[in-house]
């Protein structure tokens, strides 16, 4: 999941002579058929799908898709889930940090194993996500705790899923933090909230938001872990995906399509936002530092 | 021979199968949604020209209540009580959710005679009491089983089956309910159509039929059913589809996706 | 920052305690459910026909999608960390368009154009079944794994250079010489972690899947298909067996992850 942060870092050309370039060239001169080799395959896979939601959403056109966009179940299905996602964002975004701070800051035994146990929310089956949150909160709990169908299952289940986000975003950031900077402060006479503030958390703050939008993406988009313990009661825990499949099963595709384009579209301008301000807010730090 | 199965809320199905899911045979809630695979090609018009009418099985529509019936549920009236919660799917994809809403409103409306009366109960009902949309008799039962509603409207082997799996529910049958008939039929463009009509003709053996009325499902055999009768109470009023004046001209009129009267009111009720 | 002694004690277990409680404890009640009747319920739950089946489509989805996403992530990494061109930016932002995709959209994206009334619905009525059929879910779990492996190898590529490769260039190699001798090479730890991701993803999948696949079991149920349906029909502990066999994998996968991140460290120094 690193490299998925690591895409966004500025990327150097590689100094070279033009002498070894030309000879370069030569050996890896397929440039103009590797770029067509690989825009045909990830149009074919990515783009023409994505193509087809939107040609389908404009089929009844302008009309049609605000209609059903703004239906009372759509807006219900979207205050459900913005909520929730928000929710969740923030909680795992502080409890991310403070998780992510304790794995590279402190030490003790059994360090490895948490570390190790942060990924299984990103490798376990979204289903059998939901079914280990039903299994403990749901009518048969061991603990009587009894969230399902209500908006708190649905937010456990996507803190389940979404706390590895910030954690993994922010621990390798974490850790190749400069000390010296910290120790700088300290001996100035810096108390330890003034160095976490003006010093550590600058630093993280890209981090800390790409983790964040990424968690947030998730979270929105979510399904399978949240279809078990979260019931659909609309207006209570019926998230968008599931009024998206909802309308597929009634064979409303143009509304299902609709719905579909919101989604991404709050996805991407959340990252989109996000990665701006992490990028403004790492500028600030280079020319400050 | 082995057979696999699918199971989905009926209308999801039908459409499925239209698409080009593959099935040698289906088994729906109800007959629109056999009818659409007739329209497509893929069923024989014949399907239910023989005495059978295509039908070996069917239940009633049942209500299904918290054990010990606590908000003393016995009567369609019951579930316009303020504060009961009632669980049915939507008739928008699920076939079962057509019978559970077609059988207040026949009672109501006295067979389709006063059509507002009964239209007037389903839109109180939707309105006001049911809050979920679940997308098949399937997930509506999870629904009501995970703890939501107090009251499930669904078929009697359904109740049955649930009340055979331990379950903490009981169910009553209103004095007047509806006749639930599944059709069956076999797709003809199956790999597999000799093993499948044998299969479809096995539904409606003495053998076949004994299976049926062990699950829980009302046999369409007189003999069975009498062996069966009391696990099957006869309702005082059971109203069938054919007073109704049949599915092709029920359908349209109530369930059609945009006009329906009935849809129209689910849809309003639930946006 | 020097923590004093409560401060560090209340960060670590607060920290522990929501990592355990999130996680741990969910976890661990679903394993004493699937182990609580012993071993033999657990092992007779999973190799049902139903199960067995299920295995063999999921395996046969990982069989197609790996190759698949190896043989055109790898040169679509090699274009984004060697090549300039224009446009890059735009391919850069394409592959990881997947990771902001809601797997039911997924689904219904797919319908959408492969469905038989949809854009390239034609190639339905050909007899060529797509959505419905296992091509429906190889491409829905193609779609959701695009940015694994390119994403693992690109920065590899990126930081290794091109020396070793213009070296074998001057001593006479061919381009796939270079490329099977100095660059898969130098390439492995990251494209195993990149495989190991796509694997775990693809055996994971649900919410796409559930949407195109006909769930017919032998032809298009996988193994979290077998999970939802057992749940449906009322057999709870087979889903908790067939749970903890994923979650087996999923460990698996972790542990697989750990000795990699490891080789690729030694590798870099």
């Amino acid at each position: 999941m690193t490299a998925a942060v690591d895409a966004d870092t500025f990327r150097p050309e590689s100094p070279r002579g033009s002498g070894r370039k030309a000879l370069a060239r030569g050996r890896w001169g397929a440039t103009p058929a590797l770029a067509g080799a690989a825009s045909i395959w990830l149009s074919v896979i990515v783009l023409l799908p994505l193509a087809a939601i939107v040609w389908q959403s404009g089929k009844g056109g302008w009309p049609a898709f605000v209609k059903a966009a703004t239906s009372t179940a759509a807006l219900n299905a979207f205050r459900v889930t913005l909520t929730v996602a928000v929710a969740v964002t923030l909680i795992n975004a502080v409890f991310g940090l403070l998780v992510a701070w304790v794995l590279t800051r402190d030490d003790f035994p059994g360090k490895r194993l948490i570390d190790a146990v942060i990924d299984l929310p990103f490798a376990l089956p979204t289903i059998v996500a939901s079914l280990v949150m039903l299994a403990l909160y749901g009518p048969n709990s061991p603990v009587n705790l009894h969230l399902q169908h209500t908006r708190w299952g649905i937010g456990v289940a996507l803190l389940f899923v979404t706390l590895p986000f910030v954690v993994r975003t922010v621990q390798p950031v974490l850790l190749e933090l400069d000390r010296e900077a910290e120790e700088a402060a300290a001996s100035l006479g810096a108390n330890n909230r003034v160095i976490f503030t003006r010093v550590i958390l600058p630093s993280l703050l890209p981090a800390l938001l790409t983790g964040a939008g990424l968690a947030f993406s998730r979270a929105i988009g979510e399904f399978g872990s949240v279809v078990l313990i979260g019931g659909a009661v609309p207006g209570e825990t019926e998230v968008a995906s599931q009024w998206i499949r909802t309308l597929i099963e009634n064979d409303d595709r143009t509304g299902a399509a609709a719905i579909s384009i919101v989604l991404l579209v709050v996805s991407f301008l959340v990252l989109f936002v996000l990665r701006a301000v992490g990028t403004r807010a790492a500028r600030r730090e280079e020319r400050e530092a | 021979m082995a057979v696999t199965t699918s199971y989905g809320a009926s209308g999801d199905q039908s459409r499925s199968v239209v698409d080009g899911k593959p099935a040698d045979i289906v088994n729906f809630s109800v007959e629109p949604d056999v009818t659409r695979l007739v329209k497509a090609g893929k069923v024989s018009p014949e399907w239910n020209s023989d005495v059978t009418k295509g039908i070996p099985f069917g239940s009633v529509v049942s209500l299904v209540v918290r054990k010990g019936n606590p908000k003393s549920i016995k009567d369609w009236d019951d579930l316009l009580q303020p504060g009961v919660e009632v669980v049915t799917p939507s008739p928008l994809s699920s076939g079962s959710a057509k019978w559970n809403l077609l059988a207040p409103y026949a009672s109501k409306s006295d067979g389709g005679k006063d059509q507002q009366a009964g239209l007037d109960y389903v839109t109180k009902l939707v309105g006001e009491h049911v809050k979920t949309r679940p997308g098949s008799g399937r997930e509506a039962t999870d629904l009501f089983l995970q703890g939501t509603g107090d009251v499930l409207i669904s078929y009697e082997n359904e109740a049955i089956n649930i009340e055979r799996q331990g379950k903490e529910v009981e169910h009553v049958n209103p004095p007047q309910t509806f006749k639930i008939e599944n059709p069956v039929a076999v797709v003809n463009s199956s790999a597999h159509l000799d093993k499948a009509s044998a299969l479809k003709n096995f539904l409606f053996t003495q053998q076949g039929q004994k299976i049926w009325a062990q699950a829980g499902f009302r046999p369409v055999d007189p003999a069975v059913a009498a062996d069966f009768a009391k696990d099957f109470p006869a309702p005082q009023k059971l109203w069938t589809i054919g007073d109704l004046g049949g599915w092709g001209s029920v359908d349209p009129a109530l369930f059609d996706k945009e006009n329906g009267a009935i849809t129209t009111i689910y849809k309003k009720a639930t946006g | 920052m020097i923590l004093s002694p409560v401060a560090r004690f209340v960060t670590r277990y607060l920290a522990l305690g929501y990592v355990l409680i999130l996680v741990a404890v969910p976890v661990g009640l679903i394993l004493w459910r699937t182990f609580a009747p012993g071993f033999g319920a657990f092992v007779a739950s999973i190799t049902t026909p139903a199960a067995l089946s299920a295995l063999q489509v999921s395996l046969l989805v990982v069989a197609i999608v790996v190759p698949l996403n190896v043989i055109f992530g790898v040169p679509t990494a090699l274009l984004l960390a060697r090549k300039r061109f224009r446009g890059k930016g735009a391919l850069q932002a394409i592959v990881d368009l997947p990771f902001a995709v809601s797997p039911v959209v997924v689904g219904v994206a797919l319908i959408l154009l492969w469905g038989s009334s949809g854009v390239l619905g034609f190639a339905d009525n050909l007899g060529f079944k797509i959505i419905f059929g296992l091509p429906g879910i190889v491409l829905a779990s193609i779609f959701v794994t695009v940015p694994f492996v390119i994403r693992e190898v690109e920065p590899v590529l990126h930081e290794l250079g091109t020396d070793q490769e213009e070296a074998a260039a001057t001593l006479g190699a061919n381009w796939w010489q270079t490329f099977w001798k100095i660059t898969l090479p130098s390439i492995r730890w990251g494209l195993t972690y990149g495989i190991v991701l796509t694997v775990a993803r693809t055996l994971g999948e649900y919410g796409a899947v559930i949407m195109v696949s006909s769930n017919l079991p032998g032809k298009s149920q996988t193994l979290t298909l077998l999970v939802s349906d057992r749940y449906n029909r009322g057999s709870e502990y087979g889903a908790y067996a067939i749970s903890t066999l994923l979650m087996m994998v999923a460990v698996l996968v972790l542990v697989a992850q750990t000795v990699l991140e490891a080789r690729r460290g030694k590798a870099k120094s």
